[in-house]
This record gives C-alpha cells, structure tokens and sequence, in this order.
C-alpha cells in the first residue's frame, strides 16, 4: 500500500481498529459527507462501485475496502462450473450491499426476465436497469428502457435505470416510478468524463430522486464535477478496475465524490468575467 | 434433448431440475444462484420438484463481475 494511504493519523487508527473488514493500510475512517437515502436505504457512502474488469477477487475485495463504497454492481451470467472462488461470498465479507445490473440485455423483455432472475439469485429487490440499444455506443435503448423500468416497477422492483442524459426522459423514467435516475457522462468504460454538463444538471432539476451518475467518469476529476452538478452520487467501474493501480485509484474516487458533496453544499461562488480583490484595499499605504 | 445453459446435455426427459443442477455441482441451497426453464423464472423452492420436459431450455445463472 502506497505511503499516501498508510494510515498514520489518531482518527485513522481509531477507525480502522473499529473497522476490522477494512483491507490494511486503507484509509477506514468514515466519508466526510451527509448520508444519501435511495428508496428508503441509507448509505453512508456515495460511491457506487462496479465489480467488472479487476484482475482477481482479491484485488476487487482491496478496492471495495479503499473506495468504502457500500453498494456494488454484480451481473448474472451462465454458471462456470470450472470458477474459482465465489464473488457472493467476496462481497458478503466486504459487507457491501448488491445491486444487481441486466447488462447485456437489448429488450424490455431480456431486461425483465434477467431482474426477476436476480431477485432470485440475491434476493433483492433492486435492479440496475440497463438495456442496450447500441453496441458501438452502448447507449440505453429509450423506449425499451421506460416499457421495462414500467413493468419492473409494477413488479414491485427498486429500479434504478441506466439512462441517457436527456432531462425528459429521466423525468418519464421517475414518472413510472424509478427509485433513482443513473444517466451516463459518455458511453460506457470510455473514460470521457462528462461531456454535456449542462444536460446533468438540467436532469438535477427535472427530478426528485437521487440522480447518480452512471458511465464515463475517468478519472477523479471527473467524479467531483458530478457531484458539484448535484448528483447524488457516482457509479464507478472501469475508471477504477482497469486503472494501473485501482485499489489507489478507488481511493481517488471516495476523496473526489467526498470532496465534490462536500462542495456542491457548501455552494459554490459565482463566476466572473473580471477580478474581485478578496484583500480590501481600505488602508492601503499610501507610497507614491 | 434437453438444452443445459445452450449445450445438449445428457439429460432425458423426466428428469428433475435438482438432476439438472447436480451436473454443475450446484446444490439446491447454494447462495446466488437462479435458474430460467424455457425462459421463465423457477423459484427455488421448486428446483427439487420441477420435472423437466424433452424440450427443456435450462439456464442456471450465477453472479459475475460486472459493471
């Protein structure tokens, strides 16, 4: 673990020692900001991490540690009689909560089937609805994505949809009963950041469910300009699996979307065209 | 011929899903596990009574890294 990391500080030390989970060496103090509530859940944590893309298990289970993240992305795919180790059983010993995706589905009606599949496999009621509609792009499929965000909801699904973002259909998604909206930043694992931030904050506005930021993010920057739009939180995968060091990277990411929260309510100062002296010139000497 | 996760499998109809299961050493109690038949959901309570058809699509599902 890199020195930046080490824990060195009273607070740090206190917290790990309470926090035996934790991986060692990794920064266990609590996230600095207010808690986000999706669907009646509270995390204290506003990073949503993705589990795809890491090397091993094990460098999964140190990034989840270093992120704190209290939420995952697992998908369902054909059982590999041949694979080693259990991922459930990973995340259980993280102590993070699922949150089921249907990535790779192209209909409402694949997307549907594969929540109720994993409403069985891990027995919760969230979905991380994603449908396909492009495979260049990897952008949602918008009609599809509302007709199933709609049955899913009747089903009595948490849904949380993978979204474009576009304002109106975020506002169609929360109509039909969507517990949060997830629109992407640019396409999935391009590591684009965000390129419309102004269409971020108008979906800010639109909506009055968690908005958390889903696909493109980077880098850490990245992270923070979401939160400083008002997302409620950001969803990281690729930025931190396929990093050079991702269990450092992680913890880039839980500083960044501390730091932009923490920031986004403090309220920021306006921008200016021209200079505002922040010294007063009241009592300046006079030298000439 | 009934199809195991798209391959043809060995099975004969009459079979038990639980049948299904065992050939990939997934037991019945097994956490995060699910499993489709012609592409519906089977609940777990049913894997050790449901009698599997000559036709069969059998999908058993289990957690993967994913984004």
């Amino acid at each position: 673990m890199a020195d930046a990391m080490s824990g060195r500080s009273p607070v740090r030390q206190d917290a790990a020692t309470h926090n035996g989970a934790r991986a060692a060496g990794v920064d266990a103090a609590p996230p600095a900001t207010d808690p986000l509530a999706i669907a009646g859940r509270t995390l204290r944590s506003r990073l949503v991490m993705g589990t795809g893309g890491f090397s091993s298990l094990a460098l999964l289970a140190d990034a989840i540690a270093a992120g704190g993240s209290e939420l995952v992305t697992v998908a369902l795919r054909r059982i590999d009689p041949a694979a080693r180790g259990s991922l459930i059983d990973v995340l259980d010993a993280a102590g993070v909560e699922l949150l089921p995706n249907t990535a790779g589905c192209h209909t409402a009606r694949d997307a549907v089937l594969t929540a109720r599949l994993a409403r069985e496999a891990f027995a919760t009621d969230w979905v991380k609805l994603e449908v396909i509609g492009d495979e260049d792009t990897l952008m949602p499929d918008a009609p599809e994505l509302l007709r199933a965000a709609e049955e899913l909801v009747e089903e009595g699904f948490v849904v949380l949809p993978y979204t474009t973002d576009d304002p109106v259909l975020a506002r169609r998604l929360v109509d039909v009963g969507c517990a949060a909206v997830m629109p992407l930043g640019s396409p999935i694992g391009s590591g684009m950041g965000i390129r419309n931030p102004y269409n971020i904050s108008l979906i800010r506005e639109a909506v009055d469910v968690p908005v958390v930021l889903d696909a493109g993010i980077g880098t850490a920057s990245d992270a923070t300009l979401a939160m400083e739009l008002g997302c409620d939180a950001v969803m990281v995968a690729s930025a931190i699996s396929r990093a050079e060091d991702p269990v450092r990277m992680a913890a880039a990411m839980r500083a960044a979307v501390n730091a932009g929260r923490l920031a986004r309510t403090a309220g920021r100062i306006p921008r200016r065209l021209h200079a505002r002296a922040s010294t007063p010139d009241e009592g300046l000497a006079d030298l000439a | 011929m009934i199809l195991l996760n798209g391959e043809q499998s060995e099975l004969a109809s009459g079979e038990t899903l639980a049948a299904a299961l065992e050939r990939l050493g997934v037991t019945t109690e097994q956490r995060g596990v699910a499993v489709a038949v012609d592409g519906e959901v089977v609940p777990r309570a049913q894997w050790r009574s449901l009698v599997l058809s000559e036709h069969a699509r059998v999908e058993v599902l289990s957690a993967m890294q994913g984004g």
